[in-house]
């Protein structure tokens, strides 16, 4: 739908002058000014905007705190005390690189719910959401380095038991686990890798940002019906209808970002990384981020042994399958129809898999004893029926609802249903086009 | 599997275990043996059921683990802190620096006999309200050890406003070997470094009433939560004080600190083991959050920058989307 001719036009000599050479600005028009949105977006639509400026903040911020930061064992927490007591607002960049790692996390995850919800993975935009699962994979990488860094006890015994799972490897594990450490244990070659990595990382992020970004504006974003856009009165122009929309979307993220920043930064913070990392005592319990619990869970919910495969590698191929079913996804689903909003079985299954995710988080938290095994269990088990029998299934024995003919009739119907809009205002949708 | 010592503060029997969890999850397979694969596929048509029920299941969780012996308890603290009302909590608190000055005077008589507070520097007692001069006084009390000069030697001077409290020990080694086997913790970080899990849904009202003081009330209970009778049967490890507030065991290896009347009070206020934990507890707050009232000063114009920068735009959106049904 992008791949229109372009409509920019310079308007002054050197505009022409520079567009003959290097049509930079014509990109930058036909890709943030021109580009056709559908109409018919929601807000759940504005999370890719508001991804992309907390990728940007937490370079800013991890760029400056690195200036004072230093990744020694022996240093790395008083440094890092340092910056929260006499870096001029130190706190500041340090509590905003923090909770931004988590608002990221946040972020990212309202984004992939979006889209297993719309069904925005399907053909043409398979590759779209490939790009984006090995987004989501280097941001784990990323946020999970990066927390070592405080060389706080959770630091520490996290980085111990995460790399840990890659002794379950048959063969060639130990060599994996030593390589990533840089020794036998979690040490001082494993914060200098870990702070070196931590800082690459989010460049190629930024670099696989860029590709989906450039796949995006090559298939077009899907929207809310899940219908393509066929005729130019579906869309409007990104600028100004995205922009304000996107703009509007952002300030609301901020506004809960800077609360958790100002008023509960170590909320979402665990107790034990403010002291200092000791590898002769084990933390009662230990936990990683928020964001890795749901995994964390269902890598400890396999306790038994299948087969050849003893229980600690079972778990870790559980975890590692968890999130290779996300990349899976398009060729899992087989429904014709996009959007959960015209296919009432898959809606409930979704909502039932959030349920589901949501009590996994909660799993990976509690201690693995008692009731809580059998629960993440049968949870573990349901994360895995979802996409592998609820979403092949589904897709051909659900009979989806009527479908609107285009997005055009769909946001007509809407209105007309609901008070406000005439539907006569739809006749001329771009005029700022 | 993890070496949960009867102390927190006791080194311990340094059993690392890189594979700590996954040791767990042996154990847990004992537990689980006999109940099968088998079974837990028959309990399939229970899925649906777990994934609502996720309150039920929980409770249920909760209640079994009421369940335990009160004489030889599993989870701690076996008592939840108490939830104290403090200055600096809520979106616009400050410290009171009258309470600051007094646990301070806690910290110097009492604390600091065992505890360093290594990352506090003299200077940064002027959030207290102390002047210059006062922190040239204060700061010049202490011998710090320094060196080498140039001769060659250490030397111990008096100390300066840009100095650090200086450590009641020498090193770590040194400290456990004073106090029975167990390091007293550094004071620095202690009050961010403690926290009892608040459990669900707890968690959740903690967002809106921004509760932010697990560590002071933690602090405050521990300090106020000794000279308990244990219940009947429970043992308590030798060299150890039972305390129920305490986050990681039945006991404790540091004795009770403080008692009534043992710090002077120059502003009337009540000399309890209750107002002197409650002073240091406030002062430890703000040696491990010195930024404090700057942070919620600033996150409140922030936030109310946002509210009408928020609003102008949303304006500007209806405006812009006017005429356009979507």
């Amino acid at each position: 739908m992008s791949e229109g001719h372009s409509t920019y036009t310079p308007k002054t000599g050197l505009g022409r002058w520079f567009d003959a050479r290097m049509p930079l600005p014509r990109l930058v028009y036909d890709s943030f000014v021109a580009y056709p949105v559908p109409r018919n977006l929601n807000y759940a639509w504005t999370f890719g905007g508001i991804l992309s400026i907390m990728l940007v903040a937490q370079m800013v911020t991890g760029i400056v705190l690195a200036m004072h930061y230093t990744s020694d064992a022996n240093l790395a927490f008083g440094s890092v005390e340092k910056i929260m007591r006499d870096v001029n607002s130190g706190w500041l960049l340090r509590y905003m690189h923090a909770n931004g790692a988590s608002f990221f996390f946040i972020a990212v995850y309202i984004h992939i719910f979006r889209g297993l919800y719309y069904g925005s993975y399907k053909a043409p935009r398979e590759l779209l959401w490939i790009l984006g699962c090995i987004i989501y994979l280097l941001m784990m990488a990323t946020g999970f380095m990066g927390y070592v860094l405080p060389w706080g006890q959770m630091s520490f015994w996290g980085a111990t038991v995460i790399t840990g799972f890659f002794t379950a490897i048959p063969l060639v594990g130990d060599w994996i686990q030593q390589l990533l450490l840089g020794g036998f244990a979690v040490d001082n070659p494993t914060l200098n890798r870990f702070f070196a990595l931590h800082y690459l990382l989010p460049f190629m992020i930024a670099g696989v940002v860029v590709l989906h970004i450039w796949a995006l504006h090559v298939v077009g974003q899907s929207n809310p019906t899940g219908i393509e856009v066929k005729s130019k009165t579906d869309t409007v122009a990104f600028t100004p209808y995205a922009t304000i929309k996107d703009a509007f979307g952002m300030i609301v993220f901020l506004f809960f970002f800077a609360y958790f920043v100002f008023y509960l930064p170590n909320y979402l913070g665990h107790p034990d990384n403010y002291t200092v990392a000791n590898p002769l005592k084990t933390p009662a319990h230990i936990v990683p981020e928020w964001y890795f619990l749901p995994f964390y869970a269902i890598l400890r919910a396999i306790t038994f042994n299948i087969g050849p495969i003893n229980s600690k590698l079972g778990g870790v191929l559980c975890l590692f399958g968890a999130i290779i079913m996300l990349f899976l996804v398009p060729w899992l689903d087989t429904s014709k129809v996009r959007s959960a909003v015209y296919r009432p079985w898959y809606k409930l299954f979704f909502w039932l898999f959030v349920a589901d995710a949501v009590l996994l988080g909660w799993l990976g938290s509690q201690p693995a004893e008692g009731s809580y095994v059998f629960m993440a269990q049968m949870a573990t088990l349901f994360y895995f029926f979802f996409f592998l029998v609820a979403l092949p299934v589904l897709g051909l024995i659900e009979t989806p609802r009527r479908l609107p003919n285009s997005i055009t009739e769909a946001v007509l119907e809407k209105n007309k249903g609901g008070s406000g809009h005439p539907a006569a205002a739809a006749a001329a949708p771009q005029t700022k086009g | 599997m993890i070496p949960k010592s009867g102390d927190r503060f006791s080194r311990t029997n340094g059993t690392v275990c890189p594979e700590i969890m996954l040791e767990q999850k042996d154990r847990a397979v004992e537990n689980l043996r006999g109940f099968g694969m088998k079974k837990i596929l028959t309990s399939l048509a229970l899925l649906g059921l777990v994934a609502i029920g996720t309150g039920a299941a929980g409770t249920s969780a909760f209640a079994a683990e009421e369940a335990h012996n009160a004489a030889a308890p599993t989870h701690f603290p076996i008592n939840e802190p108490k939830e104290m009302s403090w200055s600096f909590t809520g979106p616009f608190g400050t410290y009171d620096k009258a309470q600051l000055q007094r646990g301070l005077k806690v910290y110097k008589e009492v604390c600091s006999a065992c505890h360093s507070m290594n990352l506090v520097a003299f200077r940064t007692l002027s959030d207290l309200g102390y002047s210059d001069a006062q922190i040239k006084t204060l700061s010049a009390e202490y011998t710090i050890h320094d060196g080498p000069n140039d001769a060659g030697d250490m030397f111990d001077r008096p100390g300066k406003p840009s100095d650090h409290f200086p450590a009641p020990f020498a090193n770590e080694e040194a400290a456990a070997a004073s106090n029975g086997g167990a390091a007293p913790p550094d004071m620095s970080l202690l009050a961010k470094a403690r926290g009892v899990e608040r459990g669900f849904p707890q968690f959740v009202f903690d967002i809106f009433t921004q509760y932010d003081a697990g560590g002071p009330d933690y602090i405050h209970s521990l300090l106020t939560g000794y000279d308990q009778t244990p219940p009947a049967g429970m043992v308590i490890p030798e060299g150890t004080h039972y305390n129920p507030y305490f986050i990681s065991a039945v006991s404790l290896k540091m004795p009770k600190p403080l008692s009534d009347g043992q710090v002077t009070y120059d502003d009337g206020s009540p000399q309890t083991v209750d107002q002197y934990a409650r002073d240091v507890a406030a002062f430890l707050t703000w040696a491990a959050e010195p930024h404090m009232e700057d942070r919620k000063k600033m996150g409140f114009r922030v936030l109310v920058f946002l509210l009408l920068f928020g609003a102008l735009v949303y304006l500007t959106k209806r405006k812009v989307w006017e005429g356009v049904a979507h």
